[in-house]
């Protein structure tokens, strides 16, 4: 009888310790579907208004003061140009400054010193990088408000992301590995080309990704540098028909970026320029999307090559 | 192999000196290995037999991987350690842990095997030709031979031969472990490293590997970590008992374990501790 009444009484504790469980996850459900509704409400309101303003003469266009004129031509090829200044810049900078940091510098206080600083830049508001390239890039490099300048800046940007990236993809390759090879009688050299950064491609492509689809996105340093919001021209092409075939010109050309088109759109008073903020935004959103889609592909892919 | 110099003989310890009736292949006179100021091996003293397998067994913690790790400078890779004494690898005359001696020079002649399988995320060959990569070498044919020399050594070659470009990844735990065999084989090293080498394994793979060890030691001077006494029973020629970082015992291995000469030795052996 006892052992019963005593079972009985734990199954009850059993059961209300139990309700925690549910009551938590519940709570959690909720808190996530709060911030998911959101995201995708926003991004269901840019499709309802943009979508229909959102066909090729809007791409081909440049800017104009009538709306149903306006394309984002200029600023989607501005974007485009800033980004491959930007990853040209920040991708072997970052990457190789993560590499030094983890697998050459010895541990001191310099060391040490880098990297808080490192991780700390990554936190550093963006506008607080448009007033250093301000004086740096465009008066003391004398760049001006070039693709060159802006491109300069957003790399300044990133590189903590890449540079947290790569360590963070170093580290994870498990010390049995190194040894492994460092038994054969490998140099340090070798261990990085043949082992290092092949089975932390994944990770720190993933963090260059990550760190690029923040630059897309970033509008206060470009504005801070003095990108235009009204260009009505294109940079010069970085192909051309005679030798060298490549061309630096565009480097030096004025841009306007997509988050500035669409922040000069927003301004205005007229609600068709708000429409044609929408799609500009629907753009710049599908861009962003696609880039994180693709940091997670690579990540899985890589993942499924390694399994330590 | 009859002008190897003759090698001096290992200076008496508490143990008494230890009669090798074999060629020297390593000897190892009054060495300590510190971390730091911890001192895990003290004043050791052993020779290596050529072409036999010497086991080093002892209770956990005793500085018996430690000092395996000083016959390739594993040490080199972290900081504060700290070499004295000498191994001397024969017939060349070479000290070991002398600083004057790149490391990298060292682990291209010794091999080592380890604790836990750990072949790299790479195809099967591309594994085992891993250390002729490292030294330079391009030929394909010769690559390509001395791949498959090494996993028939390895008793692997049978299991492999149609599918050496698959991930070293798919092949099981024990399979594994005899590619990492494989691979430090593959450039034929003087001496063979293995540190616990079937810890990680279960009964049948333990065993695949204790008969290829018997095999090899007609090639190889190997040197073994072990926990299990059975297995050094088994496959050694001679054992080297440890025992808080000082060489307690070593000796033929049927007779230490079975007339011991110390104590310590008898009760490690019998179980009474570790």
């Amino acid at each position: 009888m006892a052992a019963t009444a005593g079972s009985a009484a734990l199954r009850a504790g059993i059961q209300r310790r139990r309700r925690w469980d549910m009551l938590f996850s519940v709570a959690g459900l909720l808190v996530m579907l709060v911030a998911v509704l959101t995201l995708v409400l926003l991004f269901l309101q840019l499709a309802i208004d943009g979508l229909p303003r959102l066909n090729a003469d809007f791409m081909l266009n440049f800017p104009s003061r009538f709306a149903e004129r306006a394309g984002i031509l200029s600023a989607w090829v501005g974007t485009l140009l800033v980004m491959l200044v930007t990853a040209f810049v920040a991708v072997p900078l970052g990457v190789a400054a993560g590499l030094y940091l983890e697998e050459y510098a010895p541990r001191n206080w310099l060391t040490d010193i880098i990297e808080i600083n490192v991780t700390n830049l990554a936190g550093v508001p963006s506008i607080i990088y448009g007033l250093l390239a301000l004086s740096l890039f465009v008066y003391q490099m004398n760049l001006g408000q070039s693709i060159a300048a802006a491109g300069l800046t957003l790399a300044l940007l990133i590189m903590p992301i890449v540079i947290v990236a790569t360590r963070e993809a170093v580290r994870a390759v498990p010390l049995s590995m190194r040894e492994a090879a460092y038994a054969m009688g490998t140099t340090k050299w070798q261990i990085l080309a043949h082992h290092i950064v092949p089975y932390s491609a994944g990770g720190i492509l993933t963090g260059i990704i990550i760190g690029l689809s923040r630059a897309i996105g970033e509008t206060a340093p470009v504005i801070t540098i003095g990108a235009l919001t009204f260009i009505a021209f294109l940079p010069e092409s970085p192909f051309s028909s005679t030798f060298p075939f490549i061309n630096f010109k565009w480097l030096e050309a004025p841009f306007t970026v997509l988050p500035i088109q669409i922040f000069n759109w927003v301004s205005r008073p007229q609600a068709e320029f708000h429409v044609n903020a929408a799609a500009a935004g629907l753009v710049l959103i599908v861009l962003t999307l696609a880039m994180n889609a693709a940091a997670i592909m690579l990540r899985q892919r890589y993942r499924k090559r390694i399994n330590w | 192999m009859n002008d190897i110099p003759a090698p001096q003989p290992a200076p008496a310890t508490a143990t008494g000196p230890a009669t090798i009736e074999q060629p020297i292949k390593a000897s190892v006179r009054h060495l300590s290995f510190y971390y730091d100021s911890y001192r895990a091996v003290t004043d050791v003293n052993l020779d290596i037999a050529e072409r036999r397998i010497t086991a080093l067994i002892g209770a956990s913690g005793c500085g018996k991987s430690t000092f395996l790790r000083c016959f390739n400078r594993m040490h080199d890779l972290y900081p504060g350690n700290r070499y004295e004494g000498s191994i001397i690898l024969r017939p060349k005359g070479l000290d070991i842990v002398a600083r004057n001696v790149d490391p990298i020079g060292i682990r291209m002649r010794i091999g080592m095997v380890f604790q836990k399988p750990n072949p790299f995320p790479k195809s099967i060959f591309d594994n085992v030709a891993y250390g002729l990569k490292v030294r330079g070498i391009r030929d394909r044919r010769l690559i390509e031979e001395r791949v498959e020399r090494a996993l028939r050594q390895a008793f692997l070659w049978e299991e492999t031969r149609d599918r050496l470009g698959d991930s070293a990844m798919t092949l099981s735990g024990g399979q594994q472990q005899r590619l990492c065999i494989a691979r430090a084989l593959a450039p034929e090293p003087e001496l063979l490293l293995l540190d616990e080498p079937t810890s990680a394994l279960d009964p049948v793979a333990t065993a695949n590997i204790e008969e290829l060890l018997s095999e090899l030691k007609r090639e190889v001077t190997i040197l073994i970590v072990t926990h299990n006494m059975q297995q050094a029973a088994r496959v050694s020629d001679y054992t080297a008992f440890m025992h808080l970082g000082v060489l307690v015992e070593f000796g033929v291995t049927d007779q230490l374990f079975t007339t011991p000469r110390e104590k310590q030795t008898e009760d490690y052996i019998t179980g009474r501790y570790g």
